[in-house]
């Protein structure tokens, strides 16, 4: 049984200018141990489909779906005890911008300390320990010295690494990463997703990769959803899809990767999207 | 050939004002880096962040002052800390930043962002400027009545465009581009890639094209310079560099580059299968 199912997942935002559908009729299903990429451009619902669960959306947004379970619990109809006690416990979510998604009034130490204390009911001391070893179990050099550091004096990576530490405090089941590498450097990405790879293996846990980097695709998922305009384009396990994409729109995209570039242009999407507009 | 643009020991010095508790002290940027761009060619400048392609890029462009070295235009030494860019030679070197969001005015219409350089630097009438921006635009893939629209009624995509043309209209030789299409999307990257690949066909244009992204330096360069820390640590064709490349750093930043090829995820996939096997039994 699948560890996530989401089945016929419509997300909708009240606009000025009337109702905008940015999620439509999307299944998504992440198994135990298993590494799901969800692929797309700016515009997909790539995003907004995983914030849907995580309770993240504003208020302006409905979410109709005709199932969303995590390990067979409803997670729509949560009261919302239950719900604090699954998001941020077993579901856990880190961010584009790590640098951003700290706060910068306090040390690092104290932010995830207060992670520890608040959702795990852990003491001042217990915690301190533990995110001593989170430090460790994430690579941040000199743990000790680095708990007592604020996020500007961290770069990008090393405060990613911090909130992989928080997200990864509770033993989650599933952790859901959204465009985690896109602010960084190259050689930084490839240091965190061999973080995030090997926790997942260590950890045994689920991990779901939001990204619009067919790279990170290929060095990371074991299965793969491609998404355009809020609608799911094509599922497959990620071999076939680099070997064999049955979509046209996927076939589109790998056509587009520079590295694939077999003449002097690149072919373009824009046939398949004037194509997919006309509809 | 003729070589439009050469840097001969380029050197950047940042001062860093001595705050409350700090002393003032001086930073770096660029330790003495050569090269030569030939016309037509396309040099590309690798580096991750703070390795000081941008600053780089900005003393290519006339926009900062070297701290020292020399820097040539059509083998003309130049040196604006000195003298002020004459038009002519403003004309000849134009720049494309990375994020279109932040490099046009949201205030100023498409058309007079178009016209503005040929108000500064040249003695055109009004009329000729307005049918030269037209031209433009439709050159870049855009539309004349796109003309008197602002730049938030475009997508990321068109402002790129937008700001290529705006780079275009004083038909420069050269056009520094600082990662000019990382903050777009894949399918409209391809879009201007191939835009770049055919104004430069068509006007024989010089670029310097900075870039993170070895995928897309391997698609556009002739030349590729890597910079590490202020330091060109290796230089070469397009060809030898990605062949066999020397430098440790390089082969790093080789090493961390994603790769879409079938064999390779074939290959993880299979080490993750015996892996799992391994941890079951």
């Amino acid at each position: 049984m699948s560890l996530l199912n989401i089945r016929n997942l419509t997300v909708e935002f009240a606009t000025a200018t009337g109702a905008f559908k940015a999620v439509d009729g999307v299944d998504v299903s992440v198994d135990k141990g298993e590494v799901l990429a969800i692929v797309g451009e700016s515009g997909s619902g790539k995003s907004v489909s995983m914030l849907a669960v995580m309770g993240l959306l504003p208020d302006t947004a409905t979410i109709t779906a005709d199932e969303m379970t995590f390990d067979g619990r409803d997670i729509l109809r949560l009261t919302p005890a239950e719900r604090r006690k699954l998001i941020g416990h077993e579901i856990t979510m880190i961010f584009q911008e790590p640098v951003a998604s700290l706060n910068p009034s306090f040390t690092v130490g104290f932010q995830i300390e207060e992670v520890l204390r608040l959702n795990l009911g852990m003491s001042r001391r217990d915690a301190r320990a533990r995110a001593l070893d989170l430090f460790r179990s994430v690579g941040i050099p000199e743990p000790e010295t680095k708990l007592n550091a604020y996020p500007h004096q961290m770069s990008g990576g090393q405060c990613q690494r911090v909130m992989i530490a928080m997200a990864i405090a509770s033993n989650p089941r599933l952790l859901i990463a959204d465009e985690p590498t896109t602010a960084l450097d190259v050689t930084i990405q490839k240091q965190i997703l061999d973080l995030l790879m090997s926790l997942q293996e260590d950890y045994g846990m689920a991990l779901i990769l939001i990204t619009h980097d067919m790279g990170v695709v290929a060095e990371t998922a074991d299965r793969v959803v491609v998404q355009y305009k809020g609608r799911r384009m094509e599922e497959a396990d990620v071999l076939s899809l680099f070997e064999n994409p049955q979509h046209p729109y996927t076939r589109a995209l790998l056509a587009a990767l520079p590295e694939n570039a077999t003449g002097d242009r690149l072919p373009t999407v824009s046939e398949f999207l004037l194509a997919e507009d006309m509809k | 050939m003729t070589v439009i643009v050469e840097g001969r020991g380029l050197t950047q010095d940042y001062h860093v004002p001595g705050g409350l508790f700090g002393r003032a002290k001086t930073v770096r940027a660029v330790k003495g880096v050569d090269f030569r761009v030939e016309r037509g060619k396309t040099l590309a400048i690798v580096g991750e962040s703070g390795s000081g392609k941008s600053t780089l890029a900005r003393i290519i462009a006339l926009i900062d002052p070297q701290s020292g070295g020399t820097l040539s235009i059509e083998g003309q030494p130049v040196d604006i800390s000195r003298r002020r860019p004459s038009p002519e030679l403003r004309s000849k070197v134009q720049m494309v930043f990375q994020n279109p969001y932040g490099s046009l005015n949201p205030r100023q219409k498409v058309g007079d962002v178009l016209m503005e350089p040929l108000v500064i630097n040249t003695s055109i009438p009004a009329s000729e400027r307005r049918e030269r921006a037209e031209a433009m635009l439709k050159r870049v893939g855009l539309a004349p009545e796109h003309f008197n629209r602002y730049p938030h009624m475009f997508s990321g995509g068109q402002r790129q465009r937008i700001a290529i043309a705006r780079a275009l209209m004083l038909n420069p030789q050269l056009l520094v581009l600082d990662e000019p299409v990382s903050a777009l999307d894949l399918s409209v990257q391809a879009q201007v890639l191939n835009l770049l690949a055919d104004l430069q066909d068509e006007f024989n244009l010089t670029y310097v094209f900075v870039s993170h992204d070895l995928s897309v330096v391997r698609y556009i360069a002739d030349d590729v310079m890597v910079i590490s820390k202020g330091v060109a640590v290796e230089q070469g064709t397009r060809e030898a560099l990605f062949a066999n490349p020397q430098d440790a750093y390089t082969r790093q930043l080789f090493a961390a580059t994603p790769v879409t090829d079938v064999e390779a995820i074939r290959a993880r996939v299979a080490r993750r299968k015996q892996a799992r096997a391994a941890a079951a039994v």
